[in-house]
């Protein structure tokens, strides 16, 4: 059975519809909408990039109380597996689902290009396809990626292998303490990242370096544990 | 000489649109805080100076923008320097 | 006597709105009466020349408005071509200039917005931004200030709301710096029998105003009329900056496209500069009906709001559209579903009057021909200079430096190094569709197909959890090519052919991807008409882009006119902008714009003239503008760019770049950037210059520097395989092919120069021999130069 995924989208979201079209080249994917309290069963929650509420206040501040949100947080403490893109990615440390907080880029605005990633971890569910140290190059686009965390909880994130991907040298153009570029939490199941996997699958619109991504999603779903179904 | 502590107040000016109170004003009834209205989001900016003076001038030329924002300048103690 | 002239010229509001006293006595005669203030508000913007086009109409006339393309022309929100499977883009460039120069991030932001409205008001999903921006020169404090935030703004618009900004243009030139121009263009996808216009109908429908609420967002010069009800201390609360929130705009636009898509609408119009006023009127005259409007139904944002100042706020990210009274509940239920503000602000009624009432009483009675239809048209008083009306710019480099100096200080040069610095504040790719990205290739590609849901066609479900995506076919579907194209220099110095200089390059970019074009839109940014001059260039320029469009055969869908833009300092350069939209067959097959492969020919095609003055290296050099360019042969120009479309299509080509700023030589540097060099014979070119107009009475080292760093239309340095240039060139017939060289090695090589010296009469005498240096440049110096200029000067 192909493995489901569910897109949200919330007002202010932009990278839905890639998100979607990306997750259905591995996959059976749908939108899920914010105002909704279940997921509908899907296998793999996907947080998409955007302006989610505008990003007002403070980036992925206002989105974390999204009705929502209570069923995405209940799929991930069930082991369900969620990924967060950028906005997303900022989400989800809002919610306290990840570590670290996204900070605004050192050059102080919003930068779009393509950037070299080193995939750190593989042995996890986002990463299980990709050889250790192989590196991919997908674009990334924000004003506010630049990663941090205090130092001791960074120092619990690298030495718990929650780093998957860094930025190549030259690369961390956001100012990403450790030049991480995504993180996993301490259960693996949940992945935040600041580039968007979901523009780099077809050689004609940039490259396909982060179909991989995708492709794992797909085959480590099933054997996630208790993918928040049965709600 | 003597620095002066300030701060200064930096809000949208009346009758400009002001997105982010928007979206803050309607997401707190979500969380249950009824009640509420004329939010407005605005910035600090604290900084220590040695002639206040300066301070409008200060506000008018960078830190707010005057034709959109209104700027409340507060000192507050001074410290020794 | 006249009403107007009675009055004593302190308390004749209607000078200080801009309505001339016999415009104002036309207004009392189709009253019958004076007007009141509300009603004053409404005619002097009516009558503005944003409006009525009241300078420009009658010379608008001469623009090719049909073509075999053409779904929807001139007069609704935005225009709209066929690109094939059922499909339309609708695409309209439109100015924001003068908000601009006031608040940079908001004018540009809001301009944006503004642009993206007309878009989905006719009914089409916005895929794509492009801009076109002209500051003074980066020396002055204030231009790269202008410059940083409008890019900001229109980044923090195009990227919140979820449209990839693809192409685009920024030069810098003195005239500008008071008068920055900033044009937004965009283009949108529908289902071609799903665009909607804005025509009201069906009198008893409601009359429904949805998105943001209403404040008093530009009313600037309108608060004349308030002195009466406000004291001086309320100016405060007369903002003239209007903020955009492209959050709102991001609700609205997928709350239009699932009304529409629903059928729930009659007509949908947006508001743009002059608000409800303009919105409700236009609608009202093309539906050929009556509007009764009540203000107090309106959300508003502020306190005490007078009817006048409801009519004209220049509130953003609002709509106004017509519903049957069965369809009503269902619209407002999707307005909700969307947090939007909502309201019935009035009806459609058979009185042929715009109605205006405030708790039931009866405050603005117009008829609607009177507002819209109405106003004065004006000829201009067209008259020639006797003499270039601008000054020199400024000298930024010698003369007689050796010609690798000359191109290393055009390739780090304002207008000419890479754009990087600016359009990587865009978001270029969201949407899925940009196959090619800004500096990838002459003009931006995009993909139609392989994409529905949020960013399909305006007609398509937009509603979350409706449906599983397609299974995207990567090439499937149409392809289109879109690049937008200005001019200031070359214009002030011709504008006749200065703006067919301007199409032609724009046609020229999409021909090097192997597009076709299928319409145009513009905005003419120029001085104050009712001057002489400024109407003579004006008058110039517009028969220049006629004569222009009905040689490539390419019409006119819809535009924007920006006048007045002058200052103590004088006039802005007339700055004809044209974006053009062409379609491709295969996604695939697109050449690039720089060399990565060794061992290809290279060539340049076109009937190419170039000459030096108006040139960006006579910029430098710090001289006067000439008062003429060299005539063109149009038809030519036509075919010399089917022959470049079709060797693309095909595969010949694989490299194809437009000669425009900084001449050939700037040309195959910039081929040069990507990473492989070439080694250039210049005789060719020489030679045929010698023989041509532009070079009679040349001595042989200028015929040099023309044909290094000339400046002028219709030439196209390609690159391909020796065989597939060979029978190229057997096909180029008259259209001008000439072989320049091969790529391959780490170096730019361009020689040749003496070719001139056994070419008699070129008025050098017997014996000439050219002293210039050949160019011989380390291909990783030009990248670097190129790169790294832009930053440096934009942030210093």
């Amino acid at each position: 059975m192909a493995t489901r995924f569910g897109i949200v989208q919330f007002p202010g979201s932009c990278d839905e519809t890639d998100t979607l079209l990306a997750c259905s080249r591995v996959g059976d994917a749908e939108l899920l909408w914010h105002k909704d309290t279940d997921l509908g069963g899907v296998d793999v929650v996907v947080l998409p990039g955007g302006f989610s509420y505008g990003d007002y206040l403070r980036v992925g501040a206002i989105v974390q109380f999204a009705p929502i949100m209570g069923a995405v947080a209940e799929h991930a403490a069930g082991g369900g597996l969620v990924l967060g893109i950028c906005n997303g990615f900022q989400v989800l440390t809002e919610a306290g689902l990840l570590p670290g907080a996204l900070l605004p880029n050192t050059n102080l605005r919003f930068t779009c290009q393509q950037a070299d990633l080193i995939v750190e971890n593989t042995e996890t569910p986002f990463t299980h396809e990709s050889a250790p140290g192989e590196i991919i190059s997908v674009p990334a686009k924000h004003g506010a990626g630049r990663f941090y965390a205090p130092p001791e909880l960074l120092a619990q994130i690298e030495d718990g292998g929650q780093v998957l991907l860094r930025y190549a040298e030259g690369h961390n153009f956001n100012g990403s303490v450790n030049d991480i570029a995504g993180v996993t939490n301490e259960g693996r199941n949940v992945f935040g990242l600041m580039p968007h996997p979901e523009h780099a699958v077809d050689p004609l619109t940039g490259s396909d370096d982060a179909l991989k991504l995708f492709h794992s999603l797909a085959s480590a779903a099933p054997m996630a544990v208790g993918s928040g179904d049965m709600t | 000489m003597l620095t002066m502590k300030a701060q200064v107040l930096i809000r949208p000016k009346q009758g400009i649109l002001d997105p982010q109170g928007l979206a803050v004003e309607e997401a707190l009834p979500a969380l249950g805080f009824s009640g509420v209205s004329n939010v407005h989001v605005g910035r600090l900016v604290e900084l220590e100076v040695d002639d206040p003076a300066q301070l409008d001038a200060m506000c008018e030329k960078l830190l707010a923008n005057p034709l959109i924002e209104d700027f409340e300048v507060v000192l507050s103690d001074s410290s020794g320097a | 006597m006249s009403a107007a002239a009675d009055t004593p010229a302190a308390e004749a509001p209607h000078r200080a709105l801009g309505l001339t006293d016999s415009e104002y006595d036309l207004i009392c005669d189709k009253l019958g009466r004076e007007p009141n203030a509300t009603e004053l508000a409404m005619f002097s913007l009516m009558w503005s020349e944003h409006c009525s086009y009241k300078h420009s109409k009658k010379l608008l006339g001469k623009l090719p408005t049909s073509g075999p393309a053409l779904l929807m022309g001139p007069g609704e929100n935005a225009g709209a071509v066929t690109v094939g499977d059922g499909l339309a883009i609708a695409f309209k460039v439109e100015s924001h200039n003068h908000p601009s120069a006031v608040e940079p991030f908001q004018g540009a932001a809001t301009g944006v917005g503004g642009i993206m409205r007309d878009i989905f008001a006719v009914g089409a999903r916005p895929i794509a931004v492009l801009d076109s921006l002209r500051f003074g020169e980066l020396d002055s404090a204030r231009s790269r200030y202008l410059a940083a935030r409008a890019v900001a703004g229109i980044g923090h618009y195009g990227n919140s709301i979820g449209v990839p900004t693809v192409g685009g243009e920024i030069y810098f030139e003195g005239p500008y710096e008071q008068n920055c121009l900033v044009n937004a263009m965009c283009l949108g996808l529908a289902p071609a029998d799903k665009l909607i216009r804005s025509a009201a109908a069906g009198v008893g429908n409601h009359l429904v105003l949805f998105g943001a609420s209403t404040g008093r967002d530009g009313i600037g010069g309108a608060s004349v009329l308030a002195s009466a009800e406000l004291g001086e201390d309320d100016d405060s609360k007369r903002p003239t900056v209007q903020v955009g929130d492209p959050f709102e705009e991001s609700k609205l636009v997928e709350a239009c496209l699932e009304l529409l898509n629903a059928g729930l609408l009659a007509s949908l119009q947006d508001l743009g500069a002059a608000g409800l006023t303009s919105a409700s009127s236009e609608m009202a005259s093309k539906g050929e009906v009556g509007l009764d409007i009540h203000v107090d139904r309106v959300p508003l944002r502020e306190q005490g709001m007078e009817p006048f100042e409801i009519m004209v706020s220049e509130s953003q990210e609002r709509m106004l559209c017509v519903v049957e009274p069965a369809q009503l509940d269902a619209v407002l239920a999707i307005c909700d579903k969307w947090d939007l503000h909502h309201a019935v602000i009035g009806e459609v009624t058979d009185t042929r009057h715009m109605q205006i009432y405030r708790d039931g009483d009866l405050v603005g009675d117009i008829p609607v021909t009177a507002l819209v239809d109405d106003c004065p048209m004006y000829d201009l008083s067209p008259e020639e200079p006797p003499a270039q009306i601008y000054p020199a710019p400024k000298r930024r480099i010698k003369d007689g430096l050796a010609p690798a100096d000359n191109l290393l200080a055009l390739l780090g040069s304002d207008n000419i190094a890479s754009r990087r610095e600016y359009f990587e504040q865009y978001d270029c790719i969201v949407g899925s569709r940009t196959i090619k990205r800004p500096e990838a290739a002459e003009a931006a590609v995009l993909r139609l197909g392989a994409n529905d849901g949020r960013h399909g066609p305006g007609g398509a479900p937009s509603t979350a959890g409706s449906g599983k995506a397609q299974t995207p076919g990567d090439a499937d579907g149409p392809t289109i090519a879109v690049s937008i194209d200005g001019s200031g220099r070359r214009v002030a110095a011709d504008p006749y052919r200065g703006t067919i200089g301007v199409v032609l390059e724009c046609a020229a970019n999409l021909a090097c991807v192997g597009a076709e074009p299928l319409g145009l839109t513009n905005c003419l940014n120029f001085g104050n008409p009712e001057k002489p001059h400024i109407a003579w260039q004006l008058d110039r320029a517009v028969s220049g882009m006629a004569d222009a469009l009905r040689a490539l055969n390419v019409p006119v869908v819809g535009g924007n006119v920006s006048l007045y833009n002058q200052s103590g300092d004088g006039p802005i350069y007339p700055t004809p902008v044209v974006g053009m939209v062409g379609s491709l067959p295969d996604p695939r097959v697109i050449a690039g714009n720089t060399f990565t492969d060794p061992d290809l020919a290279v060539a340049l095609i076109g009937p190419f003239e170039p000459t030096l003055p108006a040139s960006e290296l006579a910029k430098l050099r710090g001289e006067e503008l000439p008062t003429k360019l060299p005539d063109l042969n149009l038809s030519l120009h036509a075919e010399s760019l089917k022959l470049v479309r079709e060797a693309v299509r095909s595969g010949a080509v694989t490299v194809a770049r437009d000669v425009s700023e900084g001449g050939l030589a700037t040309a195959l540097a910039e081929c040069c950037l990507g990473g492989v060099g070439a080694t250039i014979d210049l005789g060719p070119l020489i030679e045929r210059l010698s023989r041509s107009q532009a070079g009679a009475g040349l001595d042989a080292e200028a015929l040099v520097e023309t044909a290094l760093f000339g400046e002028g239309p219709g030439g196209i340095v390609v690159a391909g395989s020796r065989e597939s240039l060979m029978q190229l060139s057997s096909r180029a017939h008259g259209v001008g092919f000439l072989a320049l060289g091969s790529t391959g090695s780490a170096k730019l090589d361009i020689a040749g120069f003496s070719a001139v010296d056994s070419s008699a009469g070129t008025g050098t005498g017997p014996g000439a021999v050219v002293t210039l240096k050949e160019i011989s440049l380390d291909v990783p110096n030009l990248q670097r130069i190129h790169a790294g200029a832009l930053a440096e000067r934009a942030s210093s």
